[in-house]
């Protein structure tokens, strides 16, 4: 479906990444969940990977800038968003999809993605338009007048996945987005993912490694806080020996990245 | 604008274009878009059998149109798609500030011998509200909406205008009908939730709330209930200072608007 594009949005921009990071630490509570992490991400589809625990969702929300982080610095599209900055005008050009995520029951899917979108500042005239077009690029065009309490996990997960790309932002983080598709739905999914990564830079977490290896540009590859290993599906694969654990190369090579890590720091 | 077309040109364009080639036909269309007066002279060349296509037309979209769907509804107000879950969420805290207002004025007009209990509760009356207001624990989406622009201290701020929307009417009766000075009861009750509001960008809403409900009841309810005097706080004179200090706190409160962008993890 077609769309106007602005003036603002074809000018070239003056950052050299959409999200970066440096030294970055973020507390979870009183534990320090990401520690000391570097991350440059640009234009692309980015799968971040990492075992349970690793600091993932963490990283999402403090990307997202939910929370504040402990120390570090962080660089989202040119602006630094930790300490007291003021994050509005870099809060317009995010999308974010919680891991787990609550919504009012009483709201229909469309009335949920404009109000989202009424939260994002957009402009008023443009927002029907905007969230038409979100709902039919998840596929919930038939379901946009349903109550959210009546949809099944899937339906929520999209109805998540529309109020993030309802403002087409420049930096999209979605939170396991997968869990509760279909296997079709995540074709669709994954379609949907390669469409927006064309412009956007997508930040992707997730635990399955066939899903990063099929839609995704660039693998990042967090443990215990810390980035373990960035590159391509390619070099994930190329990690991975005929002895390491796993059904598929990208396991293969998921897994001996991991245990190689574990045996640095445990020296 | 483009050249108008001659009278000829019209009439052949009219009659469906017999010698007309293409670029002569498109620049006549592109034309007759812009201007009026050539459409009204393409509506006097037109032909008798355009005539009555364009009446067949006209006759079957009314047709149509009259056996169709009726039009949707134009969209109820944003306020009222937004405040919906604000007004549930709410309701329960709001009733029982509510019933406990008239309770102390029930109590006050069977013993008399006590200090006014409306004046002693009326400072923190709107506390729970607020609490309520701005509570993780109690908006199911708070994730998604700390990661937009719009999340900050407007929202608090019209999330907290509706809880005083409902307290400061039933203070208001409550204070006539024991016939106190309404001035001692709404300026506390004002200097009480902008001290939540200026000492939750350090702690938190809700634990702001909860600690000067504690603090109030400790310091003050307890001792004049147990003395069964008026405290020095409450006495006719103390209306400047309460004003005084709803003042400040109002500008302590707009020098650190930014600590409310984000929903710490103490909210």
């Amino acid at each position: 479906m077609m769309r106007m594009v602005s003036a603002a949005e074809t000018a070239p921009t003056t950052y050299p990444w959409a999200v970066q990071a440096e030294g970055l630490r973020v507390r979870a509570g009183r534990h320090l969940a990401v520690d000391g992490l570097d991350l440059a991400l640009g234009v692309g589809v980015h799968g971040l990977l990492g075992p349970n625990g690793a600091g993932k969702t963490t990283l999402m929300r403090a990307l997202a800038t939910v929370v504040k982080p402990a120390g570090g610095r962080l660089t989202l599209l040119g602006e630094s968003v930790d300490g007291r900055a003021d994050l509005r005008r870099v809060r317009r050009g995010l999308g974010y999809l919680p891991q787990q995520f609550g919504f009012y029951p009483r709201f229909t899917v469309r009335e949920f993605v404009e109000y989202m979108a009424w939260l994002k500042e957009m402009p008023k005239t443009m927002v029907p338009g905007a969230v038409q077009r979100a709902i039919d690029r998840v596929g919930l065009t038939a379901k946009a007048g349903a109550r959210m309490k009546t949809l099944s996990g899937g339906m929520l997960r999209r109805a998540g996945i529309a109020q993030a790309i309802v403002n087409d932002p420049e930096v999209l983080l979605l939170d396991e987005p997968t869990v509760g598709l279909d296997p079709e739905q995540r074709l669709d999914f994954r379609e949907l993912l390669r469409d927006i990564g064309v412009d956007s830079c997508v930040l992707v977490s997730t635990h399955l490694v066939e899903d990063v290896v099929a839609a995704c540009t660039d693998v990042v590859l967090v443990n215990e806080g810390r980035l373990v290993h960035q590159g391509t599906p390619d070099s994930l694969i190329a990690e991975g020996g005929a002895g390491d654990a796993g059904d598929s190369p990208a396991e293969r090579g998921y897994s001996a990245l991991l245990r190689r890590h574990r045996a640095e720091a445990g020296k | 604008m483009t050249t108008h077309p001659n009278l000829a040109v019209i009439a052949r364009y009219a009659d469906g274009g017999p010698g007309l080639d293409e670029a002569t036909v498109w620049s006549v269309e592109v034309h007759l878009e812009t201007c009026a007066d050539c459409r009204a002279r393409l509506a006097g060349s037109t032909t008798g059998d355009t005539r009555t296509l364009l009446d067949r037309v006209a006759a079957d979209l009314d047709r149509g149109i009259a056996a169709g769907p009726a039009p949707v509804r134009p969209h109820r107000p944003w306020s009222a798609v937004r405040r919906r879950w604000l007004v549930w969420a709410l309701l329960p805290w709001l009733t029982m500030t509510v019933v406990v207002l008239g309770c102390a004025v029930l109590l006050e007009s069977v013993r008399p011998g006590l200090p006014s209990l409306v004046l002693l509760l009326a400072p923190v009356a709107p506390l729970p509200g607020v609490a309520v207001a701005w509570s993780r624990r109690q908006d199911p989406a708070w994730e998604l909406i700390a990661g937009t622009p719009a999340a900050g201290l407007t929202m608090l701020l019209r999330r907290t205008v509706a809880v005083l929307a409902v307290v400061v009417p039933a203070l208001v009766l409550a204070g006539a009908g024991t016939g106190l000075s309404l001035a001692l009861v709404l300026l506390p009750c004002l200097a009480f939730t902008a001290a939540t509001i200026a000492l939750g960008a350090l702690v938190g809403v809700r634990r702001a709330a909860v600690g000067l409900v504690a603090v109030w009841v400790l310091a003050v309810v307890l001792p004049s209930l147990v003395t069964a005097g008026l405290p020095v706080v409450l006495r006719p004179g103390s209306a400047g200072v309460w004003a005084l200090a709803t003042v400040a706190l109002a500008g302590f409160i707009g020098a650190r608007a930014d600590s409310f962008r984000r929903l710490s993890s103490h909210s």
